[in-house]
């Protein structure tokens, strides 16, 4: 293969892909390329596209963030919890799981920047921690409206429709969860291309030291970008309670999955070769589109996992062949 | 050992993708004896080393021993012929988790010498005999990691004689070391040498070179210009032997008015390498900081810089006293420093010359947190015409541009910081001849704009050209200064070696 070819398919292979992939469920399922379908799929994106987006801000820092999905399951479960137990006002509930969301992530910038554990590690063990808190808050249950509690009783809440609206509910005709995304990433866009801290994230990510001799405050700036990651993916989380209308114990964990592989699907688009959010975009376009076609063609849920690994192993392939070609 | 041994290398060439590091370059040790090898930066008497070590190949020219041609084919087969090295880096031989009796005996039970079992009492024996002959004790069963690096030292030292070794190359062994440990460096070195082993001893620091050795040989451009009798020798005859003629550079002296004392340090301490450093720099003036390599001319620019820790001593930039706890702190000061390892340290390689140029004046271009594109675009085409920046546009790459355009960028990125201090750590390091007179050019023009500038260097050469005043450093302490004019090289050399009378 000559260099120039390799760079067209670097550049522009996975959205080659991507198109290929709709044209090829589209022609096998005459329902697939209809409006509600699509909407579907781009709510399906939704929950898995705001945890890529803070996978893509760790990572854009050059650090990694396992513990998203763990995060997602107790924003889930917080959530929810505060809702039928506590019967708290939505504004509590939306600014608490935040809140929750940050500290995680604030944590994890703490053990990574200051006590200097590898990120894999650090948020590796966080993942577990973060899910096991998740597990003893509900006991392993899962929370839904006025809910039989482990003594008998009746739980006294339920989960408002304000709150359902945020997954369920139509803006113009459009799903809310992807009004949402949709500002989300026009938003992050911005934030990198246009604001100080994006750039400095963009910088620290691409040599640390050479950041640091120049002035940039890194510590502060890479406990920013962890802070980010645990905050969407609570939004996340939050997305995901409101579509399912229930608090499943662990739900967040797959997403981790789909999330790391859209950000590194993003990697190879056009050919930035680290992360950047218009990539991550497509990539969690790429992840969607799959997970949904496969799903119309019966291929079973239960070969989801295999599908995402693969998609990220070749996601990663094409990128490092790319990087270390460029390096050579 | 009846007759004493012989190693001879003679017309030895070496080239590096068609540039010539070693030509007809020879060199030989006798049994029994102590032989310096001298030469500056460049000389090629790492290239020579790595050679007889068997870490290189020779191009042509011969090896022999006690008169017979040997071939070293790799490090192994060396070692095998009994030419061992003492590397600097002697973390990079010892294997820290293992005690220090495993790590004399270590190439043994690498190449599995030793059998299948472990027989603990005998290594520990073995060990023990080893240093003994050395006449220095050391903690056999403490994990040689937790042992100070001179201890390392005689680690690998005790190692060799285990293995037998007949030839010696000790490459800049004394460079990391106290006075006291030098001494009992030197100790050690009296007694291989009472062994019969030859030893090739690199060094930069002159007081050594006459204490320790018996011959000495100079090196120069890849060749050997001088091998003589210690006795035969003056300090002022080795170096001018190591400088050869004078090739005198052009270097671009701006007139500039000297004012104020805009950076102001006493007493500065910081790790190991920096001990009391005090130095005033004035708005205007050039002030090089010349030293050999392991001076500690890199820390003290990191000190200044709050990229290192300061132990003790004050900085004061424009009058008022620094608390840098971290680079931005000293940037927000009004400090600059341009690094030694440039692609590490100076430059975000995989990104943009506009990204890299604006990286430290990112504050300039923000409005609200906002970057405000154009006029950072401004700035960038500005600075990559007026610093010469050879480079397709400003989106381009970094990494795709020359060393010296590289360097250019992280010099120039600093310009809109509006900088008072520079610190210049080695800015000539890998820029060919042509970005060079540029970067001079680029530095009197910032001293002409009454920037303060520090340029610390291990090219004496660059110092006598560029600077109002030079300060020689040695050992992490400034040790001598001569005003513009008045250093020959010779001197320079001499001092930052360690002066004549010293016992370095």
């Amino acid at each position: 293969m000559n260099s120039r070819s390799a760079d067209f398919i670097f550049k522009y292979g996975s959205l080659l892909v991507i198109g290929i992939v709709i044209i090829f469920f589209s022609i096998w399922d005459k329902h697939f390329f209809t409006y509600d379908n699509l909407a579907s799929i781009l709510r399906a994106i939704s929950i898995t596209a705001f945890v890529a987006i803070g996978v893509t801000f760790s990572l854009s820092v050059d650090g990694f963030d396992l513990s998203v999905g763990s995060t997602v399951s107790i924003v889930i479960a917080f959530s929810t919890a505060l809702m039928v137990w506590y019967q708290m006002p939505l504004a509590v509930v939306i600014i608490g799981s935040l809140l929750l969301g940050a500290a995680v992530g604030l944590v994890n910038s703490l053990l990574i920047v200051r006590v200097r554990i590898p990120d894999l590690l650090a948020t590796l063990a966080m993942m577990y921690i973060v899910s096991g808190i998740q597990q003893i808050f509900t006991k392993g249950n899962s929370i839904y409206s006025n809910m039989i509690m482990p003594d008998g009783s009746t739980a006294p809440g339920t989960i408002p429709s304000s709150f359902l609206w945020l997954g369920q509910g139509e803006l113009l005709g459009i799903p809310v969860p992807v009004v949402l995304m949709a500002v989300a990433f026009v938003a992050v866009f911005i934030f990198f291309k246009y604001t100080r801290i994006g750039r400095q994230m963009e910088m620290t990510g691409g040599n640390e030291e050479a950041a640091r001799l120049s002035g940039v405050r890194v510590k502060r700036i890479r406990t920013a970008a962890y802070v980010l990651s645990g905050l969407f993916a609570a939004i996340g989380g939050l997305l995901f309670a409101a579509r399912t209308g229930s608090g499943q114990s662990g739900a967040g964990a797959p997403i981790l999955m789909e999330a790391v592989a859209a950000v590194f699907v993003g990697y190879s688009v056009l050919g930035k070769g680290r992360p950047n959010i218009v990539g991550t975009f497509f990539g969690a376009v790429l992840i969607g589109v799959l997970l949904n076609g496969l799903t119309m063609m019966n291929v079973p849920y239960y070969s989801n996992d295999f599908i995402k690994g693969a998609v990220l192993v070749l996601a990663l392939a094409i990128t490092f062949i790319h990087l270390n070609r460029k390096r050579a | 050992m009846s007759q004493p041994s012989m190693l001879c290398m003679s017309g030895i060439c070496k080239s590096f993708s068609g540039v010539p590091a070693l030509k007809d370059a020879g060199l030989e040790v006798a049994g029994g004896e102590v032989h310096a090898l001298l030469g500056a930066n460049g000389a090629g008497k790492s290239t020579l080393i790595k050679i007889l070590s068997g870490a290189y190949g020779a191009d042509s020219g011969s090896v022999e021993i006690d008169g017979g041609p040997v071939v070293l084919g790799g490090p192994a087969e060396a070692k095998a012929l009994g030419i061992h090295c003492v590397y600097q880096e002697v973390d990079t031989a010892i294997v820290p988790a293992l005690s220090t009796a495993e790590n004399i005996l270590l190439d043994r039970h690498a190449a599995n010498g030793a059998g299948r079992w472990v027989n603990w009492k005998a290594m520990a024996e073995e060990a023990g005999a080893a240093l003994q002959r050395l006449g220095v004790e050391l903690p056999l069963h403490k994990p040689a990691g937790e042992l100070s690096l001179a201890e390392k030292q005689l680690v690998l030292i005790a190692r060799l004689l285990t293995e037998r070794a007949r030839f010696v190359i000790l490459d800049e062994p004394t460079a990391p070391l106290s006075l006291e440990e030098a001494e009992r460096l030197f100790r050690v070195i009296e007694g291989l040498k009472a062994s019969g082993i030859g030893i090739i001893f690199i060094t930069h620091r002159l007081p050594e070179v006459f204490r320790v050795s018996d011959r000495i040989t100079v090196m120069r451009d890849g060749m050997r210009v001088l091998t003589a009798d210690k006795r035969d020798l003056t300090p002022e005859g080795v170096v001018e032997a190591m400088l050869g003629r004078k090739f005198e550079e052009e270097y671009p002296k701006l007139e500039a008015d000297i004012g104020e004392v805009v950076l102001d340090v006493n007493g500065l301490r910081s790790g190991s390498r920096v001990k009391d450093v005090s130095l005033k720099v004035r708005s205007g003036e050039i002030v090089a900081v010349v030293g050999l390599v392991g001076a500690g001319k890199t820390e003290l620019s990191r000190a200044l810089f709050g990229a290192d820790s300061v132990d003790g001593g004050t900085i004061r930039a424009g009058g008022r006293p620094l608390r840098l706890n971290q680079p931005a702190d000293a940037v927000a000061a009004g400090i600059a420093l341009v690094p030694e390892e440039r692609r590490r340290q100076g430059i975000v390689a995989s990104d943009s010359v506009l990204r890299n140029l604006s990286l430290p004046s990112l504050k300039r271009w923000t409005r609200l947190g906002f970057l405000t594109g154009r006029k950072e675009e401004e700035s960038a085409s500005g600075l990559i015409s007026s610093l010469g920046i050879k480079t397709a546009g400003f989106q381009q790459i970094i990494a795709t541009l020359s060393g010296g355009n590289q360097q250019k960028v992280s010099i120039g990125k600093w310009i809109p910081t509006e900088a008072s201090v520079y610190l210049f750590d080695e800015p000539t390091k890998g820029v060919d001849i042509g970005a060079k007179s540029d970067i001079f050019r680029v530095i009197g023009n910032l001293a002409a704009q009454g920037k303060a500038i520090l340029y610390l260097t291990c090219e004496f050469q660059e110092a006598v050209g560029i600077a109002d005043r030079i300060l020689v450093m040695y050992d992490g302490a400034i040790v001598k200064e001569f005003p513009r004019g008045q250093a020959s090289l010779e001197e320079l050399l001499i001092e930052a070696s360690g002066g004549r009378g010293g016992t370095a």
